[in-house]
């Protein structure tokens, strides 16, 4: 049996050292979700919309409201059953640490007041996006979504999916703090 | 009979003119179907927000044909995609620095499978050509032999 000198063996091993990279590449890929597309509103400021509010139609709801502290907004509606699973989460967090908005995304007003009587509102206030115009300003594209606002106003954080108490205890309470202790 | 048949076109016709609130001018048809096919709807990602028929697809649909209507160029269309869903929205990625990879990437490794075949075929031509060493030819003769027996 003749031993493998170094070119040879380079030649054997090359294939094997090729197929690691790719594989690497590929289970990196398998833990990715591909339905989180990361949006290009990070980093910039709200955008500017007017809405009635859900409480009170005659009032509205705009980007206004944002400026002067760290808050949430909140992309939801109630048909969508992965918001009323991120429910109880959401009314821990606006009892605990932050402001929290609501979008009420193309819903029926009614059932979305019902629904916040029966199972408590943790929004500070709601504006009704009944077309979803104002989703689409706000790149929404699937329900629920979260943003976070910084003091100025500034999108900083978009959060795709229903939210789990490890994603609150994980990413947004330490990025909600941060925020908070930066100068408005 | 041609009464109900009055009756069905009239039906179908609510019914199209519900699902269709801004109509496509024919003017603009062929640009409307052409950036359809360009967008992608983020919720179903591998169909287009012409084939897709998810919600959001069709409010998009409606948002690209009122565009069009208020005289929009398609560049001003895409970049108002762009802007709100990303690059991800286009089924053609631009050319950026994060992208270069994906749009040469198969073109470096085309080069690099062809300087690997001529170096193959470069080294194959010189063996062949040679005529056996000695040593080499003595080789040859009791292998031969070996496997005569």
């Amino acid at each position: 049996m003749q031993v493998l000198h170094r070119p040879a063996m380079f030649r054997y091993f090359l294939p094997a050292i090729l197929f690691s990279v790719l594989a690497g590449f590929l289970v990196v890929g398998l833990y990715k979700d591909p339905t989180a597309v990361s949006s290009p509103l990070v980093g910039k400021p709200v955008p500017q919309f007017s809405l009635p509010r859900l409480w009170d139609n005659e009032a509205m709801f705009s980007e206004r409201e944002f400026p002067g502290e760290v808050s949430l907004l909140n992309v939801w509606a109630t048909w969508c059953l992965a918001c009323r699973q991120e429910h109880p989460v959401l009314s821990e967090l606006s009892r605990q640490a932050v402001t929290i908005y609501g979008l009420n995304y193309k819903d029926d007003v009614s059932e979305a007041r019902q629904y916040l009587t029966e199972h408590g509102d943790p929004y500070a206030a709601s504006a009704v996006d009944k077309s979803g115009r104002v989703g689409i300003e706000w790149g929404v594209y699937g329900v629920p979504e979260t943003f976070v606002i910084d003091k100025t106003g500034v999108i900083r954080h978009k959060h795709i999916g229903v939210l789990t108490q490890e994603d609150v205890e994980e990413t947004l309470l330490p990025l909600i703090r941060k925020l908070q202790d930066e100068a408005a | 009979m041609q009464r109900s048949g009055c009756i069905i076109a009239g039906l179908l016709f609510c019914v199209t003119a519900m699902a269709r609130p801004v109509a496509v001018a024919p003017e603009h048809e062929d640009r409307y179907h052409s950036l359809l096919d360009e967008l992608r709807c983020l919720v179903c990602q591998n169909q287009t927000i012409a084939e897709s028929n998810a919600d959001l697809a069709k409010d998009l649909r409606a948002e690209v044909r009122k565009m069009l209507h208020d005289g929009a160029a398609d560049s001003e269309i895409i970049e108002f995609m762009v802007n709100r869903y990303g690059d991800f929205v286009l089924y053609r990625p631009p050319v950026r620095p994060r992208t270069l990879l994906l749009w040469f990437g198969p073109f470096v490794f085309l080069i690099i499978a062809f300087l690997v075949l001529a170096r193959v075929l470069k080294k194959q031509q010189k063996v062949g050509n040679a005529p056996l060493t000695e040593d080499e030819q003595a080789k040859v003769d009791s292998i031969l032999d070996r496997t005569e027996e």
